[in-house]
């Protein structure tokens, strides 16, 4: 099959004006272009006539033409495993539009399981190096003064299927599916250690989780924290759903996921790290130098193009280029998209809204010339961090470190329209 | 819900002032006592660290009835992680990271046994047992001989061969105490 050439046109502007004209010279070029279901209605006569629907609902359900879910996968190169081993369930970023992640599509990492607690019989205890020690129930929370803020929440494993090398059957859910953005709604965490009384001498509190692993993580009582992070409750609007922490957890906006503990259970207030497992065993970054990174808690400025993007297949022509940045040290300041494997830049459009420690969508229009290219993005955000290429990144940190995986991801696109993985 | 509670979070809300003194009103105190249930953590500085001990030997038999089933018979891992070796291996293109390799902390691994391990039962060890399977652990990585003990005291002792193969992010410096 030979590929279709076409000329380049100038400017954004142009591209979409002429659509139609590009998706027809696509078609005569490329044999049986026109996927399946494309041409059922050919004209307004073949659309089916209007009818009478269901009877209303308690609840909306998704269309049956609209297939959405997780896939629960296990450690970096385990895919399809029974979900009785699974670890983490990574959120289909490739069939997502702007930036709220559906509340029963959000990412999950779990540690022992998603624990069924009753809400009545819930408590939580804070306590330690604290004027007093109190226990508050999720009503008591309930009546406190709220706040809402949108952020992500990403597990450091985000990324990690490209650490060694690239597998070209990877989607970008496979390999990006572990961060979400939701609207949060709890009680700052200022207020609760205000109900308590800070000892001045306090500098790191532990939050300890009520599942069974009871997860526990040590977090540095930074000005950033402590007057940014929630107690929350409620999740898009409702309680939080089970497998998310139900009912109540720790949101820190822009840090590791892993803090974010679910069915929290305990603060407790110290002058120094508590040392947990999951601070030394796991979630430290070892370098090439077989030390480790530890309280690397900031998640990194990062982006991934969703559309086109891993096991998909473009024709030539127009096409949209569709993708979400992040950062966990502010806003999103701009991305840039190239289509010629990083040789030159645009900007892309970013889609309002772009807010602090949320994903933020960005956009462009691109016509593809039929030839084979690397499609890439690069972010930057309001501090100045620029997502690295991989190979800057790879020189700084080596292959080991498994977590904050942060490079520039390109996807390769072959004569065909074919998209895949690769690592630069 | 009683209204002067309701008027106090509205003022606190309108205000955004939040004043320390007002907010008393959330919740209860809690006990000595039942803090003490919860209050699990153990701290690489002995804080928190239960009283108790327990020998390799006989943490050899708590691991095989609790633990090897999952973590292999000789701590050679299965559905779960690896728990022996990998000295020397953490600078290789495949380093194996297990309690032997890798953990700086001999009370992290207490903590971590105490609160989440066995997988299916946390917590029902008694801290005795905690103690010898840890004792049995240390010994299985050549941390501990094999006629070796292990109790609140010599815990503190035990330098793990990583001891010192982290290095805390510069951002927090000011957070950690002086060594």
């Amino acid at each position: 099959m030979k590929p279709v050439q076409h000329k380049v046109p100038g400017t954004d502007t142009v591209v979409q004006t002429s659509r139609r004209s590009f998706l027809t010279a696509a078609s005569t070029g490329v044999a049986g272009a026109l996927a399946p279901g494309q041409a059922i209605s050919e004209t307004l006569a073949d659309v089916p006539p209007r009818a009478p629907g269901a009877p209303l609902g308690a609840r909306s359900e998704r269309s049956q033409y609209v297939q959405l879910a997780r896939i629960p996968e296990a450690t970096p190169g385990k895919r399809d495993v029974n979900p009785a081993f699974a670890i983490n369930s990574k959120a289909p970023l490739d069939k997502l539009y702007g930036t709220i992640t559906p509340t029963d599509l959000h990412y999950e990492r779990s540690h022992a399981g998603v624990p069924n607690l009753d809400p009545a019989k819930h408590r939580l205890l804070i306590h330690g190096m604290t004027r007093k020690s109190i226990v508050l129930s999720v009503d008591d929370l309930k009546e406190m003064p709220t706040i809402s803020r949108v952020v992500f929440i990403e597990c450091t494993g985000n990324g990690w299927e490209n650490w060694k090398s690239a597998d070209e059957t990877l989607t970008v859910q496979n390999m990006y599916g572990l961060i979400s953005t939701n609207e949060w709604t709890g009680v700052t965490l200022q207020f609760l250690l205000d109900l308590v009384g800070r000892d001045p001498k306090s500098t790191w509190m532990l939050a300890e989780g009520g599942d069974a692993a009871g997860v526990a993580r040590s977090i540095p009582m930074t000005d950033e924290i402590m007057s940014e992070s929630i107690v929350a409750f409620a999740q898009n609007g409702e309680p939080i759903r089970p497998a998310h922490g139900f009912p109540i957890r720790l949101i820190i906006p822009g840090h590791e996921g892993n803090l974010s503990i679910k069915w929290l259970r305990r603060l407790k207030f110290g002058d120094a790290p508590f040392m947990t497992r999951w601070e030394t065993a796991r979630y430290t970054q070892l370098q090439a130098n077989g030390r480790a990174r530890q309280f690397q808690l900031h998640q990194d400025v990062n982006s991934v193009i969703t559309t086109p993007s891993g096991m998909m297949t473009i024709k030539p022509g127009f096409n949209l280029i569709s993708g979400l940045a992040w950062s966990g040290h502010g806003r999103i300041d701009r991305v840039e998209l190239s289509t010629d494997g990083g040789k030159t830049w645009k900007f892309a459009r970013l889609n309002s809204p772009v807010l602090a420690k949320a994903q933020t969508r960005f956009e462009l229009e691109w016509v593809w010339d039929g030839r084979p290219t690397k499609i890439v993005s690069r972010a930057s955000d309001e501090k100045g961090n620029l997502q690295p290429d991989r190979d800057t990144f790879i020189r700084k940190t080596g292959t080991n470190a498994l977590f904050h995986y942060n490079a520039q991801q390109p996807w390769a696109i072959d004569a065909l329209g074919r998209v895949r993985n690769v690592l630069a | 819900m009683c209204l002067p509670r309701l008027a106090l979070a509205i003022a606190l809300l309108v205000s955004a002032c939040i004043v320390p003194a007002f907010a008393t009103d959330f919740g209860r105190p809690a006990t000595p006592e039942e803090i003490k249930l919860w209050d699990i953590d153990v701290r690489p500085d002995g804080k928190g660290l239960p009283a108790g001990g327990g020998t390799v030997a006989h943490g050899k038999t708590v691991y095989e009835q609790n633990c090897a089933v999952c973590h292999g018979a000789k701590g050679e891992g299965g559905i779960g992680d690896r728990l022996v070796g990998g000295q020397g291996s953490l600078t290789s293109d495949r380093p194996v990271k297990t309690i032997g390799s890798y953990w700086p902390y001999a009370t992290t691994l207490l903590d971590y046994v105490r609160r989440a391990m066995p997988y299916q039962a946390p917590g029902s060890l008694s801290v005795d047992d905690d103690y010898a399977v840890v004792a049995y652990l240390l010994a299985l990585n050549g941390i501990l001989p094999p006629e070796g003990t292990l109790d609140q005291e010599s815990i503190l002792e035990i330098r793990m061969p990583n001891r010192d193969g982290f290095v805390p992010e510069p951002e927090y410096r000011a957070f950690l105490p002086a060594r």
